[in-house]
């Protein structure tokens, strides 16, 4: 370990960490919108459910190193191939998880909304979806944690933010610049997690009392 | 369509074909690279998850480790581990073997947690002993979830395989490094398609043999379906990224 070389490369550690959650927040946002409105859809209209998860499936099946292949071709060493790969890698696990939070909601409870007067809209936003945050929410964490790995994959494409790092380091046989990205990789990969759990805790304010 | 020339006059090349750079060695060498590191993954994490599983403790420790694994991403713990030992075909294995163990020790823990007591309860009433259970109730009513956590981690592994060959190697994953390199998309879009392959035909073959084993332990034991028995609904996710 070279510590002077941290100390001296501490602005570029900084940027590539920025850099890296940049890339993530724009992947996980990205694909929890076209999730969110895909899981919609089917929940609507259940015959879409194969189709979309079954294509969901394959992309989250090929391997980020083949999928960054096929894009670059068309799309070029750009934030863009990267974001369309790391975007197709969260549809699976978003659409999945909301999907079972909204088939999670009890029968009696939704009976209740429809006693009540609440159209399908209103029954939806008032009753169904809050009582599947906490299964949204654990979709988005693993998601996070899955994108915050996969975007050092996409410094083969020059936009892997501390897999940057990590890779240079690695190739001109430097340790010291693999060691630092790795543990700030998975610090940025358990401080996401946690505060992805604490809103989740945050949004839903009935569990903690019910718990009580 | 240029593109798609481009694949097309690759996979036509004879010259592909043979030789150390060709479809066939490349492959053997991807395949090698994967089934070895799930050999002595399987080897290490099979007889942990089935011990804590079926003693039902150290489940603390499986949650763990499934925790680690998901926030370690596969590339780094290839760029960390590889240079310990040396830039040959076989350094990136110990690496693999590391993403392999949490999904299957996970996953076998899991799956004899989840399996009824009930059943567990008449076997030891019928006098089994703790490995005849094991054998006969737990490992069977089980099955699929294990196999769901082999799947996982084949995946994973065939996926990482690939990135090795970015920074040591060859298997599949050297047409794509190469075509990055060369600039060359028939080369590029080619390596893509084999490795596409591979990842979706392994994943198709352990889905097909989960899905038999759920119907013959339905059918021998009603009641236990192959439910995940994740926290979430997610089949447990690869570990740290999927590489």
């Amino acid at each position: 370990m070279r510590w002077d070389w941290i100390t001296s490369n501490l602005p570029q550690l900084g940027k590539a960490l920025i850099d890296h959650l940049i890339l993530t927040a724009i992947a996980v946002g990205v694909g929890f919108v076209l999730s969110f409105a895909l899981s919609l859809l089917i929940y609507r209209r259940r015959r879409l459910a194969g189709p979309v998860t079954g294509i969901a499936g394959v992309l989250y099946t090929v391997p980020s190193l083949a999928l960054f292949a096929f894009l670059v071709p068309i799309t070029g060493l750009s934030i863009v191939s990267a974001e369309i790969g790391l975007v197709s890698y969260t549809l699976l696990i978003l659409i999945r998880n909301t999907l079972a939070g909204l088939d999670g909601v009890p029968a009696d409870v939704r009976e209740a909304a429809d006693g009540m007067g609440y159209g399908p809209t209103r029954k939806l936003f008032a009753v169904e979806l809050p009582l599947a945050v906490p299964l949204i929410i654990a979709g988005l964490r693993i998601a996070t944690v899955t994108t915050i790995g996969l975007v050092m994959v996409a410094a083969v494409i020059g936009q892997g933010g501390l897999g940057q790092v990590m890779i240079r380091g690695f190739n001109f046989r430097n340790d010291t610049a693999v060691y630092p990205g790795a543990i700030l990789i998975v610090a940025l990969a358990i401080a996401a997690d946690l505060v992805l759990a604490g809103i989740g805790r945050l949004a839903t304010p009935w569990a903690r009392i019910r718990g009580r | 369509m240029e593109l798609v020339d481009a694949a097309v006059g690759w996979f036509s090349n004879p010259a592909n074909w043979a030789g150390t750079n060709g479809v066939p060695h490349r492959l053997a060498e991807h395949l090698v690279l994967s089934i070895v590191p799930m050999l002595i993954a399987v080897a290490i994490a099979l007889p942990i998850g089935l011990a804590i599983g079926h003693t039902g403790r150290g489940g603390l420790l499986a949650i763990a480790i499934a925790n680690l694994g998901r926030a370690v991403p596969s590339y780094a713990l290839l760029l960390v581990f590889l240079p310990f030992f040396g830039l040959g075909e076989s350094s990136a294995i110990p690496a693999l073997v590391l993403l392999a163990i949490p999904p299957i020790l996970v996953n076998t823990y899991a799956g004899l947690r989840g399996v009824d007591r009930d059943l567990v309860e008449a076997g030891r009433g019928m006098g089994m002993t703790e490995l005849e259970l094991l054998r006969g109730v737990e490992i069977p009513a089980a099955a699929p979830v294990i196999i769901a956590g082999l799947r996982t981690a084949a995946v994973a592994v065939v996926a990482t395989a690939t990135l090795a060959a970015l920074v040591a190697g060859g298997g599949l994953g050297r047409y794509i490094a190469d075509g990055f390199g060369l600039q060359d998309n028939g080369l590029l879009l080619a390596g893509a398609i084999l490795v596409a392959l591979l990842a979706l035909i392994t994943e198709r073959a352990f889905t097909f043999v989960e899905r038999r084993m759920a119907r013959r332990g339905r059918s021998a034991e009603a009641g236990i379906g192959p439910t995940s028995l994740a926290p979430t609904p997610m089949p447990a996710p690869r570990s740290g990224g999927l590489a």
